[in-house]
């Protein structure tokens, strides 16, 4: 009973980095730039698909440096050529125009790299479990948790520290102001939409290593990480980082119990928020209403 | 002003010529009468729709659900109740209806990106409910065995199970009636407030009026016309599919409304000829429709925001 505890909560935890890392870049183009992407997890399915290209080439490790890096450069190309457009105009055309972008994204993907699933090789270390007893935890499972920590902490330092993190954070609270101090608004929206793709791309690499590849392997996390922001609070990133998690481990938690139901949990979980705490666990009022 | 009124009666005109003679030009052209079935049920989802985004001024992205539950509630209606068509549509409208006031009731506080996330998230609920309810509702593989019921008026029967046609023209009737209905609100003190709070919610508050209330009212009626364009859809495919609930047919939705001119009452009915021609097209021609679907959605946002209609109308109207 324990190792079936065990098995779960890790599976949990990992799922829950998943969507930590999906909901945080969701949530930062929301604050930011009042934008709902529907295509990020065609964003993930291409990070994932860039690190196959390049493994025969550059290795698993060094894909997982590159490939991340490729889905930022897109994600800033898509910006500029269709995102920035929307930003001024009613939120149905962003939510329309990324629903489209997704269409166009999987297809694409499908027509290159075929629509059956590939594998993504993973270095022999890392597919080795810890120990004997806890056979279900390989090093890789500990690995994308170790990465996904470091990106989540690297992400809120780099907001926390950095000149554009700062305007970002800024931007998030008062973009008028933000824009009048004379900051350039556009090339920040830029700049968030770039390093958002980045950890979708990352979370592309780590989860192909796992799962395997195909087009719409992101599909899945769609809406956990809507909900995830929904439960954590719309415009506080670390509400969604605890929304993430929680609904990650709820659901893992749940197929102990009644594994029919693992799903349906996050759901009850966003409904009993909505309804005892509106805002979000950590959202603030009045926040994008 | 009079110039306006005509061109509106010519327009309204013209649309009921057009649809009450599909039939006899259709097949000349190619299609068939299912094909224009389809637009009108699509037709009076988005408007449905419409009368929140165009009319209300508020965004909901999961309107797949209720549209889904309106064809569940009359299939299963059909399948395990009793064989009456008009009974069904009505099961299928309260189901759907009545699903949407109370989701409605959660909703009416959120804004904006908020207001269409959750509705997103609602609307899965009920397409993971249809999917993993596999004994009740046939799960992945959609609900099957029922057909739709001839009509039964006492003294005569009208046979729509077998008769195309007389399914199109019933069809035809519901979405006439329905059309009245909407036109009926929109044009009543309720309608007007609506377009009020569209133009400018804190205006409207400042006079005193009860936003939240108004919203909720506008969604909840807005779910129940979509429910019964979901009731038509199970009757028209004698089947009710899980992908009807799944946020694609939502985005669909949405994009049916813009492509036409949200800002316009037929605007969605045009949009709906030029979704189905588009997707009956295109799925003909090439394994690859999404791209083109994708592509279409995009270069509309990019390129033609106000919809056919809408650009129609910019001589027209300011």
């Amino acid at each position: 009973m324990l190792q079936v505890v065990m098995f779960n909560l890790t599976n949990g935890l990992i799922v829950g980095a998943f969507y930590v890392l999906m909901a945080l870049w969701l949530s930062m183009i929301i604050n930011l730039s009042n934008v709902v992407n529907f295509a990020h997890g065609n964003f993930l399915a291409l990070g994932g698909y860039f690190a196959f290209t390049l493994t025969p080439y550059i290795g698993f490790w060094g894909a997982l440096l590159v490939s991340p890096i490729l889905t930022a450069v897109f994600g800033y190309v898509i910006e500029q050529l269709m995102i920035k457009h929307v930003y001024a105009r009613n939120h149905i055309y962003s939510l329309l125009l990324t629903f489209g972008l997704g269409f166009i994204l999987q297809d694409v993907c499908r027509y290159i790299w075929g629509p059956s699933p590939l594998p993504l090789g993973i270095p022999d270390i890392l597919s080795t479990p810890l120990t004997p007893d806890l056979f279900f935890i390989t090093w890789y499972r500990v690995f994308m948790v170790a990465v996904v920590i470091v990106a989540v902490s690297g992400l809120f330092a780099f907001l926390r520290f950095t000149r554009v993190g700062m305007r970002i954070r800024a931007g998030t609270l008062d973009l008028d102001t933000v824009s009048a101090l004379g900051v350039n608004v556009a090339a920040l929206r830029s700049y968030n939409f770039a390093v958002g793709s980045y950890l979708a791309g990352l979370a592309g690499v780590l989860a192909a290593g796992q799962i395997g590849l195909n087009p719409n392997m992101g599909d899945d996390l769609i809406m956990p990480s809507f909900i995830a922001i929904i439960v954590g609070g719309v415009g506080s990133l670390t509400g969604t980082l605890l929304g993430g998690l929680l609904i990650g481990v709820a659901a893992a938690l749940t197929t102990v119990v009644l594994p029919s139901a693992s799903e349906a949990v996050i759901y009850v979980i966003m409904a009993i928020v909505l309804l005892l705490r509106p805002r979000g666990l950590l959202g603030e009022e009045g926040m994008l209403s | 002003m009079n110039g306006l009124t005509v061109n509106k009666y010519a327009t309204t005109a013209i649309i009921w010529i057009l649809l009450l003679s599909a039939p006899f030009w259709l097949p000349l052209l190619g299609g068939y009468t299912a094909l224009a079935g389809r637009v009108l049920v699509f037709a009076l989802a988005a408007m449905s729709f419409n009368m929140l985004l165009g009319f209300t001024g508020v965004m909901s992205f999961g309107h797949a659900a209720y549209f889904g539950l309106g064809a569940y509630g009359c299939g299963l209606f059909l399948k395990f109740v009793t064989a009456s068509t008009p009974l069904a549509i009505i099961a299928g409208t309260l189901l759907g209806g009545v699903a949407g006031t109370l989701f409605g009731l959660l909703l009416v506080r959120r804004r904006g990106v908020y207001f269409a996330m959750v509705t997103i998230a609602f609307g899965q609920v009920c397409f993971y409910i249809a999917y993993k309810w596999d004994d009740f509702t046939g799960g992945y593989d959609g609900l099957r065995g029922f057909v739709r019921a001839p009509l039964d008026f006492g003294l005569f029967k009208i046979d729509i199970t077998n008769n195309a046609n007389a399914f199109y023209f019933f069809i035809v009737a519901i979405f006439g009636l329905a059309a009245a209905a909407q036109a009926f609100i929109l044009r009543s003190p309720f309608g007007r407030t609506m377009l009020a709070i569209r133009e400018n919610e804190r205006r409207a508050r400042f006079l005193g009026l009860p936003v939240e209330r108004h919203i909720w009212l506008s969604f909840s009626i807005s779910c129940f016309f979509t429910a019964l364009a979901g009731s038509l859809y199970a009757l028209l495919n004698n089947f009710a599919d899980p992908l009807g609930l799944n946020y694609i047919m939502s985005g669909n939705i949405v994009m049916i409304t813009v492509m036409g001119g949200m800002r316009s009452f037929w605007g969605p009915l045009v949009g709906a000829v030029l979704f189905v021609m588009l997707q009956d097209y295109v799925s003909s021609m090439t394994t690859n429709w999404m791209f083109f679907v994708g592509l279409t959605f995009v270069c509309v946002v990019l390129f033609f925001p106000r919809g056919l209609m809408g650009m129609l109308q910019k001589g027209a109207r300011t």
